[in-house]
């Protein structure tokens, strides 16, 4: 595994495998870059959030923090709601990312929902070294989404008509992720449990403080559940 | 608009509690030491209601009340719905659920 032979097709192999990400990186990049450029904020701050955030969902709500002048706190939990997920993605890879050696910080530190969807699914290809794999996958994947922060603030200042609604790519992010994880797991209470949990939520604590009681209602009904969906989600659980 | 140092601050908090939630299980379950199995349990099931939180939370601040009653968020999101069932590809949906809520809003 250390010719450069092998070192190229591991190259390869992590560039095929972060393809589905790259179009949707550019483009969820620049929905990004664009919103941020409309509140007032230009490419190096683009750059500069896609490099050090890197995390999709947060930098879309962080636009309006920064627009809005949102305070430390504000910002500390905010970002501690939209994100704690990546608690579990970190947690359900503590056992593949082991023994990563140098490349696991820069793992750990590029573990977006994409990413994991990407790794979370299955060995690396035989005969690659499955840490030097996942780990380019990793910087491919936040190579695509730099990219397409920076085009979106360039894009933003140079299209001559208005963007407004391009919000919504995020709210079609999280509905595609959704409907395709409904059609490929078979017991569906868990997201059930995610979107009812919260809908109920939100009508009780209204639309500004509803996200922290919706992560334990959650957890405490998942957690009640665990009897049932244990032993279902057997059958589909690798490792 | 903010000053720029406030601007960099929020950005820099942003970044260190993203990193933070990132680090945390590895530094929590070291080397040789077990994940329980609750935790692995809740690292299987909590992603996808996450994700039907995240949905919940995008569509927050749509107002059902008063006209359009929604209808943008929900026939684009309808869409976005009926094309990845479809297709099976999210970024076909996505651009083209985003394009479909651009015209409605417009158009209602």
């Amino acid at each position: 595994m250390d010719t450069k032979k092998n070192t190229n097709s591991v190259v390869r192999q992590a560039f095929v495998k972060s393809l589905p990400v790259m179009a949707g990186y550019v483009v969820l990049g620049i929905g990004f870059g664009i919103l941020l450029h409309d509140a007032g904020y230009g490419v190096l701050w683009s750059f500069a959030m896609g490099l050090l955030i890197y995390a999709g969902s947060m930098q879309y709500v962080g636009v309006g923090l920064l627009a809005g002048g949102a305070s430390v706190v504000t910002a500390i939990l905010t970002t501690f709601m939209v994100n704690a997920r990546h608690l579990f993605y970190s947690i359900s890879m503590i056992g593949r990312y082991r023994d990563a050696g140098r490349y696991k910080p820069y793992m750990i530190f590029a573990l977006t929902d994409e990413t994991y969807s990407l790794l979370c699914d299955g060995a690396a290809p035989a005969g690659a070294d499955p840490n030097l794999y996942r780990f380019l996958v990793s910087a491919f994947d936040q190579c695509y989404w730099v990219i397409g922060c920076v085009l979106g603030s360039i894009l933003g200042a140079a299209l001559p008509f208005s963007t407004a609604g391009v919000e919504f790519s995020m709210t079609a992010l999280f509905v595609a992720s959704f409907t395709q994880q409904w059609l490929d797991t078979k017991d569906h209470i868990p997201a059930l449990a995610g979107l009812f949990g919260t809908l109920v939520c939100l009508l009780i604590f209204g639309p500004d403080r509803f996200l922290i009681p919706a992560m334990l209602v959650i957890t405490a009904a998942l957690t009640a559940l665990r009897p049932r969906l244990d032993r279902a989600g057997k059958g589909a659980a690798e490792q | 608009m903010t000053s720029n140092a406030h601007a960099a601050v929020l950005v820099a908090v942003m970044a260190a509690v993203t990193m933070l939630l990132r680090f945390l299980p590895f530094l929590i379950f070291r080397k040789g030491r077990p994940v329980p199995a609750y935790i692995s349990y809740l690292g299987d099931v909590l992603p996808q209601a996450i994700i039907g939180m995240l949905v919940i939370y995008c569509l927050k601040d749509t107002v059902l009340t008063a006209a359009p009653y929604g209808a943008p968020e929900l026939l684009a999101a309808a869409a976005v719905v009926a094309l990845q069932v479809w297709r099976k590809n999210s970024l076909v949906s996505i651009l083209s659920g985003t394009a479909i809520y651009m015209a409605l809003i417009r158009l209602l």
